[in-house]
């Protein structure tokens, strides 16, 4: 049997989803639903003096109208931050309480107030608007840069300043700085954004009075992370009363990892007033209450020597972390990010340090790339500045400072199993014939056109990861993978996945491996995953960690299956288990040949005897019937993918346009298992690294209104904003899992930012500009080029 | 619940005598729906206008273009009539909105609406447009009053819009890159002896450019137009745009839609 491993399996998901057969949370009613609605703050920082709820209490529909003092007499516990970071001076980050409704002060535009459940949304909607809030407005801190001088947004929290982080040798620093020729500096801004997944945040509840068993729909990353924390830190329910189902959800990026307000106040409430309650975010709220991503304000150093060698790094930054801290809002400015911070190079000597700060605005988490896309945006905007101001070709200077051997220890945190960076960067520069870039320049130039190219080479650390590993760096859970593999006794197969498919194709890939491992149809194999009731416990899906956690949980799961199946088949074969070989779905005993099917066996356990038969079971004696096997795996290390990206941008100086002319990808993702999905899954990280550098800016005014809280403002990039993309491969396996993979989720939009940056600064003759490079900031670039008569090298 | 009572007349003198203070016209809903859903707006009367045939079509009375009012976007774009009188035309309705903009919006409701972004507007200015209603003919000049505004009356309809087909002629948009509507649009029309430069997005309501207009009437070409410097300072400025990078972008188009006539 041909392996499916590799092969262009077409998604078994997309016939659902293309004929509109998907079920989505809101496609989700439940008889004698209620809905309901939310009043949110209309301030960034507000006092909350007084509610009066006699108006809407009134209105038609009204069940019940919820406050933040009711959901505090019942003890329902706040919104969670799941790392613990550590400061400097060794004192233990401050975390403001976060209830799931407002009490006393509003902290964001947005935040949760109160909750109205009526019959009708258009009634719930119309007595939401009759309650009225009194609030006393105070000046609210918005900037990131500016937030540790602000009025003490949280009681108690000194400076706004949650943590002030150092990873690294500050005095190694030193010293090697001391010893350079150069050193290179750069300011940056990584700026912030909506997540902005096709589906809205929703979720439905449903309290059965008999069973007392809440059962929550929601779009959810990770149900059973969900359930966990709504039931120990929330305290909504036990774990065996609070059922968390996540259906088919569209699209998360790390916006749908966080339990949010809404889901502990509809699960809490549902049970209060016996009926289920239908929630969906409209699109607005999706603006204003998602967990933002990035919002950094940087400034780093590179220390270097003439001839291109680095020696040094230092990284200064500011990580607003919004109103309050989530659960990965602490992690990803800090060891998601700063571990990474060196990039693909031999750094001697480097230090991060990071001051992670209140402000009044949405809260921010993990979006897609989650600190290495702010990792990799400082270090590859420093080397192109370093080849620029050496005069060494910007993929020389690259390969200079690779590492020349495999495992590459780092000087932060990680050892890096396997990689080959110069190879990534050849193919790449072959790719997108970069050595014919001078020509082209010359071309654009002849039409009044400015021409650039940028590269830029990364690594990441995903496939998140080694339990004890992140415990110890402050992590509240263990972040291993479950699986689950059910035998019909019809030979029909069932994977479980404590992971959750929101769009990366898990049907198909996890049905791959398991059909190879097995040696089946990848028809007979369903997998199941998004419900608490259903399966193991599972860690969910972020961090590009799926397949190389969840995934190798399978292949382990699978492995125990056919272990088992192989001493049944040396009982039926009547020889002994090691004279057994099971490849493509056969026991074969060596010396007859003769074979059992993995069916057959799967059969026997279920059914262990015969009418022809005497009394005794064709099962090794003691053995259990049934064939089901559970696998927890818990990683050895991250996964590492790296590779190269190079940009090529042409910019119209008169109206500042920046046109994105060809775009190469080269990614090392190790095994590919289905070369469509992982050339989907770049092309969307691209997109939205392209997003990001050139469109997409969440922008609050200075008293904290979002003024880009619609797609009439907040700008999506579109399929003419993108040439082409030209994506290639190589290879080295990962040694860390069986499966030999890396992650392939968050690459497109780590590397991508930088590389379209650097070609836009390389167009401007070198002149910085911060992301986005919007048409406008472009053009003023222009101008002052004009002035300088500089002329495009 | 905004709840309205809807309308379907089958002519334009029942619609007109159904219009109240209270009332919205609707014939593509592009701008009245999302209104009246996220609570900017709320009527009485809904008068759904769509059903009247005669608002809709297109045809050419010799050197007139006429578009019914209820003509939507898409049907101008590939009009064949509109391509070969006024190509530009057909391109700028090719490139309003989306697909499903295009497929809905009217040619009729973008100008009644006068959005000061929207493209149609111009094109009206530039092609010395005079819009039919029901009871009188407005030229374009007059018809644009100011930000969302016309000279429309409350129970009057835009039935037609007849433009004068220009020897040729010209649109460039800046779209806004979210909405894509004008950051600022150019429509040039050159007619024997005159030359119109009509500017949407820059202001709060369309206009025509005089001293370009000028400038080109008496040398087309775009060294006539050359060092101009114009005036911002009612230029509108927000998170997209300043007002200096409107007037720059008003030049430039200008000087590209002279390029490309």
């Amino acid at each position: 049997m041909a392996s499916l491993v590799g092969s262009r399996v077409e998604r078994k998901e997309d016939k659902r989803f293309l004929t509109g057969k998907g079920k989505y949370t809101a496609d989700i009613n439940i008889a004698n639903q209620t809905y309901a609605v939310f009043v949110r703050s209309p301030h960034a920082r507000a006092k909350i003096q007084k509610i009066d709820l006699s108006r809407a209490l009134r209105a038609s529909g009204v069940v019940s109208i919820l406050t933040g003092d009711e959901i505090a007499k019942d003890k329902i516990g706040g919104l969670i931050a799941g790392w613990a970071i550590r400061s400097e001076d060794g004192t233990e980050m401050k975390i403001p309480a976060n209830p799931p409704l407002a009490k006393e002060h509003a902290n964001f535009v947005g935040e949760p107030i109160v909750v109205v459940i009526a019959e009708s949304l258009d009634e719930a909607k119309a007595a939401a608007e009759l309650v009225s809030v009194d609030y006393k407005v105070l000046k609210g801190v918005v900037n990131t840069a500016e937030a540790m001088n602000g009025e003490t947004i949280h009681e108690g929290i000194d400076k706004n300043l949650c943590f002030d982080w150092l990873l690294g040798d500050r005095k190694a620093v030193e010293q090697a700085f001391a010893k350079a020729d150069k050193i290179i500096k750069v300011d940056l801004i990584n700026n912030r954004l909506v997540p902005n997944a096709m589906e809205p945040r929703a979720c439905v509840t449903d309290y059965n009075t008999a069973s007392e068993e809440i059962t929550l729909y929601t779009t959810s990353q990770n149900p059973h992370l969900s359930r966990l924390i709504m039931s120990a830190f929330g305290g909504v329910a036990p774990e065996n009363k609070l059922r968390v189902v996540a259906p088919d959800v569209g699209g998360g990026f790390g916006s749908k990892i966080n339990v949010y307000n809404e889901e502990i106040v509809c699960s809490w409430a549902s049970k209060k007033i016996e009926r289920p309650i239908k929630w969906v975010a409209e699109r607005t709220e999706s603006f204003l209450t998602d967990t933002h991503g990035r919002d950094h304000v940087t400034h780093a150093e590179l220390a270097v020597t003439n001839d291109g060698k680095f020696l040094g790094f230092k990284n200064e930054t500011i990580a607003n972390l919004g109103a309050y801290a989530r659960v990965f809002g602490t992690v990803t400015p800090t060891y998601l990010f700063g571990p990474c911070a060196t990039g693909v190079y031999v750094i001697p000597a480097a230090y991060t340090n990071v001051k992670a700060v209140y402000t009044n605005t949405a809260p921010v988490d993990a979006y897609r790339g989650a600190g290495r896309p702010e990792a990799t945006y400082t270090i590859e905007r420093l080397v192109e500045k370093a080849a620029m101001e050496l005069g060494i070709d910007k993929t020389e200077l690259r390969m200079r400072n690779f590492p020349k051997q495999f495992p590459f220890k780092q000087t932060l945190v990680h050892t890096v199993d396997s990689g080959d960076y110069g190879a990534g960067l050849e193919k790449a520069k072959k790719m997108s014939d970069y050595d014919g870039f001078q020509a082209r320049r010359k071309k654009s130039e002849a039409s009044g056109k400015l021409r650039g190219i940028g590269v830029s080479s990364y690594f990441e650390a995903c496939g998140i990861a080694p339990s004890a590993a992140v415990m110890s760096l402050g992590c509240g859970v263990g972040l291993w993978e479950s699986a689950e593999v059910r035998f019909n006794p019809t030979g029909q197969i069932s994977v479980y996945t404590g992971s959750h498919s929101h769009g990366q194709g898990h049907d198909t890939t996890f049905a791959q491996i398991a059909a190879d491992e097995l040696g089946v149809a990848m028809e007979n194999i369903d997998v199941v995953h998004g419900d608490t009731n259903k399966g193991t416990f599972g860690m969910g899906t972020y961090g590009s960690r799926s397949l190389t956690v969840g995934g190798v949980a399978i292949v382990n799961a699978c492995r125990k299956i056919i272990a088992k199946g192989k001493k049944v088949a040396a009982k039926m074969l009547e020889v002994s288990e090691n004279e057994i070989d099971f490849k493509n779905g056969e026991f074969v005993a060596l010396k007859s040949n003769k074979k059992k099917t993995i069916g057959e066996i799967a059969f026997a356990l279920y059914l262990p005897g015969s009418r022809d038969s005497d009394f005794k079971s064709q099962l090794p004696e003691g053995m259990e019937p049934g064939l089901i096997e559970t696998a927890f795996f818990d990683p050895a290390n991250f996964s590492f993918p790296a590779g190269t990206h190079i940009c090529e941008v042409e910019i119209d100086p008169e109206t500042g346009e920046v046109k994105v002319e060809k775009y190469t990808a080269v990614d090392d993702f190790g095994r590919i298992v289905n070369p469509n999905i992982v050339e989907g899954q770049v092309h969307g990280g691209i997109a939205q690294g392209i997003g990001q550098a050139l469109y997409e800016n969440a922008q609050y005014d200075e008293t904290g209104q979002l003024i880009t809280a619609s797609y009439m403002d907040y700008t999506m990039p579109r399929a003419d904003n993108f040439p082409e993309f030209n994506l290639g491969f190589t290879c080295t396996l990962a040694t860390t899992n069986p499966l030999g993979v890396k992650g392939c989720g968050e690459a497109g939009a780590i590397a991508s930012p930088p590389a379209v940056m650097n070609a836009v600064i390389d167009a401007l003759g070198g002149q910085e500009i911060t992301m986005p490079a919007t048409a406008e900031k472009v053009w003023r670039a222009c101008k002052s080029l004009k002035k300088s008569n500089y002329k495009a090298a | 619940m905004k709840t309205f009572n809807y309308h379907a007349p089958k002519d334009v003198n029942e619609a007109s005598k159904l219009a109240s203070v209270n009332s919205v016209f609707l014939a593509g809903g592009m701008t009245s729906i999302p209104s009246i859903k996220l609570g900017l707006a709320s009527y009485k009367d809904v008068i759904n206008i769509k059903h009247i045939k005669k608002l809709s079509g297109i045809k050419v009375a010799g050197k007139s273009l006429i578009i019914g009012s209820t003509t939507k976007h898409a049907e101008v774009a590939s009009s064949k009539d509109v391509q070969k009188e006024i190509p530009s035309l057909a391109k700028l309705a090719g490139r309003i909105g989306d697909a499903q903009v295009r497929n809905r919006g009217t040619i009729g409701g973008s100008i009644s609406n006068n959005d000061p972004s929207a493209c149609y507007p111009s094109a009206c200015m530039a092609l010395n447009a005079i819009i039919h209603t029901n009871e009188r003919e407005i030229e374009a000049s007059n018809f644009f009053i100011g930000m969302f505004e016309t000279a429309l009356k409350k129970n009057e309809i835009v039935e037609a819009v007849e433009f004068q087909i220009p020897e040729k002629s010209n649109y460039q948009k800046h779209p806004n890159p979210a909405s894509r509507y004008a950051i600022v649009g150019v429509y040039l029309a050159k007619y024997k002896d005159k030359v119109n430069v009509a500017v949407t997005g820059a202001k709060s309501c369309v206009y025509i450019d005089s001293d370009l207009s000028k400038k080109l009437s008496s040398n087309f070409s775009t060294s006539a137009i050359e060092g101009i410097k114009l005036d911002s300072s009612e230029m509108n400025s927000d998170i997209h745009a300043s007002a200096e990078y409107r007037a720059n972008l008003v030049m430039t188009y200008a000087k590209k839609a002279v390029e490309a006539c």
